[in-house]
C-alpha cells in the first residue's frame, strides 16, 4: 500500500511517499496510523496528537474510523488551509 | 465549461475572465497573498502552498461539478496557485456564470467557502526567515458549513 504524507506531518516524517505491507489486522485509518507510528520515533511523533490528522483513502476524504479496505493508496495529513 | 487548474505559474485574469463570458453574468473571487503581521514576530514575506496532486484536482472538480448544478451556470473555474509565491500576488480565482446576476454570485461565493475546506492545500508561511505551516480555522469550517452538504 501507497502511503503518502503533506505538509508538517511529511516534514517530521521525513519523507513525503512509503510503500508499505500491511498486516491483515489493521483494517481502518486509525488503526493504520497506530502501526505506522511503530515504525520510528518520527512517525510516532508525526502521528502523537489524532485530533490534528486528516486522511484520505484513494483520494476520497475519510473519518479515521474509516476502513482501508483493499486501498491502494492512503494519505495522512494535517487540517487543510487553501484558498 | 468547468476548469480546473492547479499550477505554480501566475494566475492571467485577464484571460479566466474572457474564459467565462458566455452567459448574461460573471461573477469572480480574486484571492491574493497578504503581508500579514505575525504577533512577535513580523510580516509574512514569503508564502508556500502545499497540495495533494490528483486528489486536488478531482476535490475541485467535484465541488464546480456540485455548483453548476446546484445553480445552472454556465461556465465555473477555480484556478488555484502552488509553490513560493510573495505578498500581492494571487492565489486563487474563482470565476461562475450564469444568465443572471444571483446565480453566479451565490456559486461564487459558494466555491471559495467550500475550497478552504474541501480542497487538499497546506500553507505555509516565512516570517523573518522562519517558516511554520499555518494553522487550519475554525471560521473557515462555519462559512463551509452555511451552505449545507
Amino acid at each position: 500500500m501507497k502511503i503518502l504524507y503533506f505538509a508538517w506531518v511529511r516534514e517530521r516524517i521525513g519523507t513525503g511517499e512509503e510503500d508499505v505491507e500491511v498486516p491483515a489486522t489493521v483494517t481502518t485509518v486509525a488503526q493504520l496510523i497506530d502501526w505506522l507510528a511503530m515504525r520510528s520515533d518520527a512517525h510516532a511523533a508525526a502521528f502523537a496528537d489524532r485530533d490534528r490528522l486528516r486522511a484520505a483513502v484513494d483520494q476520497a476524504f475519510v473519518s479515521l474510523d474509516a476502513p482501508i479496505g483493499a486501498a491502494r493508496e492512503v494519505a495522512i495529513f494535517p487540517p487543510v488551509t487553501g484558498g | 465549461m468547468i476548469r480546473v487548474l492547479v499550477s505554480s505559474a501566475p494566475i492571467d485574469l485577464a484571460a479566466e475572465l474572457e474564459r467565462l463570458e458566455v452567459g448574461g453574468a460573471v461573477a469572480t473571487f480574486t484571492g491574493l497573498v497578504r503581508a500579514d503581521k505575525v504577533a512577535g514576530r513580523g510580516d509574512v514575506a514569503v508564502l508556500e502552498l502545499e497540495h495533494y496532486p490528483g486528489a486536488t484536482e478531482a476535490a475541485l472538480t467535484r465541488l464546480l461539478d456540485q455548483a453548476v448544478t446546484r445553480w445552472a451556470l454556465t461556465a465555473a473555474s477555480v484556478v488555484h496557485r502552488v509553490g513560493a509565491m510573495r505578498p500581492g500576488e494571487r492565489i486563487v480565482f474563482v470565476g461562475t456564470a450564469s444568465a443572471h446576476r444571483a446565480a453566479a454570485l451565490e456559486a461564487c461565493a459558494y466555491l471559495i467557502d467550500r475550497l478552504k475546506t474541501d480542497a487538499p492545500f497546506w500553507k505555509r508561511e516565512t516570517v523573518a526567515g522562519e517558516a511554520r505551516w499555518v494553522e487550519a480555522r475554525d471560521s473557515d469550517d462555519a462559512a463551509a458549513a452555511r451552505w449545507g452538504a
